[in-house]
């Protein structure tokens, strides 16, 4: 499993703690754009070791969508160091996503 | 060399591939996002022949997977140009460029954007184009929906179920859409109707705050919102191709129902294309008569 699955219990040692950049995918089931984004991440994960990738549940994970002012899914938030370096909206070609690493 | 080259992943696009694909001709299929088109942020499809309920997800992974089991190739880059050499036509992808003998245009539409400074930035912070992709965030709280049409009127009623208060913010006086939904709109006590406004700037401190709605009399006031929710139309995908494709006056494809442009061997397909009735089943249906003028038009070559 290369995309782990965080909660509010475990952000802030799987992402605000974490020694490489990471990209949370802000996500949900009832998505569509989601779905068609989740095997992007996968095989992201699978090629960049140097990159974090972990996914966060909307719907569980209400509260952490609201601290990060996110109001659209699927929702992609790459953090450097504990803060937010940059974010994209929407279903991205992987070439896009690549270009927020 | 292609026998086809279509250019947009949609239901239109998917269809002409599946059509062409069991006439035998080669086909590329050229995506600039993902297959599935825009039909993939409706939750529950209720309107086509023989699925009364499947996801737009599922719908779009379906036909996806039968055209590429019939041999449709997929590139996943965004078409920019069409050069058309009679007989052998280029289309050129920003990475790429490839030949052909005939192209079906089914690039779509988006939605249209406000054109307000901040807009794209407060995207996914508050700033959305679907009610119901988004509507879910704004449970207990404050949204706005801005535009007149039937989309923003059923935007807003969907709304309404969610969220503590709605405001619809309309540049008319009155409404054209569906008289039914109007009315039960109004007799919402959570939704405020403002006429003749304009939303005119977005106020935002990390995520929108409020908007600032203008007058036809030039009266400015300030509505604090956590969501605006935009529904003020779309707009076609086709301004690429415009030095070679005639346009209507609002930048749909010239063609009728027989697919046909003013190019031989260039057909145009789905919801781009100048049409009154924009749904799955008619997207469908050009991509099946697209497919067929494009392998009637190789034979004949």
């Amino acid at each position: 499993m290369n995309v782990i699955e965080v909660t509010k219990a475990n952000f802030e040692a799987e992402v605000l703690k974490s020694d490489k950049p990471v990209i949370a995918d802000f996500n949900a089931d009832w998505c569509g754009p989601c779905q068609m984004l989740k095997p992007v991440i996968e095989e992201l994960a699978a090629e960049r070791t140097d990159v974090k990738f972990v996914s966060v549940n909307v719907d569980e994970q209400n509260e952490l969508a609201y601290e990060y002012n996110v109001s659209s899914i699927p929702c992609l938030i790459v953090f450097r160091g504990g803060k937010e370096a940059g974010r994209s909206v929407g279903m991205k070609p992987k070439s896009e996503i690549v270009k927020l690493i | 060399m292609y026998d086809i080259i279509i250019i947009g992943a949609g239901p239109a696009g998917m269809t002409a591939a599946i059509y062409a694909r069991r006439a035998s001709k080669s086909v590329l299929v050229l995506e600039a996002l993902s297959y599935g088109g825009q039909i993939i942020n409706t939750p529950d499809i209720e309107n086509y022949p023989a699925a009364a309920h499947i996801s737009g997800f599922e719908f779009a992974t379906k036909v996806y997977e039968q055209a590429a089991a019939l041999g449709a190739e997929f590139v996943f880059e965004k078409a920019v140009d069409i050069i058309d050499g009679g007989s052998e036509k280029t289309v050129v992808t920003t990475d790429n460029s490839y030949t052909c003998k005939a192209v079906i245009i089914a690039t779509g539409s988006r939605n249209r954007r406000l054109g307000l400074p901040n807009e794209d930035e407060l995207i996914g912070r508050g700033v959305s184009y679907c009610a119901t992709c988004d509507g879910a965030f704004f449970r207990g709280k404050t949204v706005a929906v801005v535009g007149g049409g039937n989309t923003a009127l059923e935007d807003a009623l969907y709304l309404c179920d969610l969220a503590a208060k709605v405001y619809l913010i309309h540049r008319r006086d009155a409404f054209r859409g569906d008289e039914k939904t109007v009315s039960a709109l109004k007799a919402r006590e959570t939704a405020e109707i403002i006429y003749n406004s304009t939303v005119t700037a977005l106020l935002a401190d990390k995520r929108l705050t409020g908007i600032e709605v203008t007058d036809k009399d030039g009266g400015v006031r300030t509505i604090e919102t956590d969501g605006l929710f935009v529904a003020v139309g779309r707009v076609p995908e086709n301004a690429g191709f415009a030095k070679l494709i005639k346009l209507d006056e609002a930048g749909y494809i010239a063609a009728g129902e027989d697919c046909l442009t003013n190019v031989p061997g260039i057909y145009a397909a789905g919801d781009g294309r100048a049409k009154n009735v924009r749904q799955l089943v008619t997207a469908a249906a050009d991509g099946a008569v697209s497919a067929e003028a494009a392998v009637r038009y190789i034979s004949e070559l």
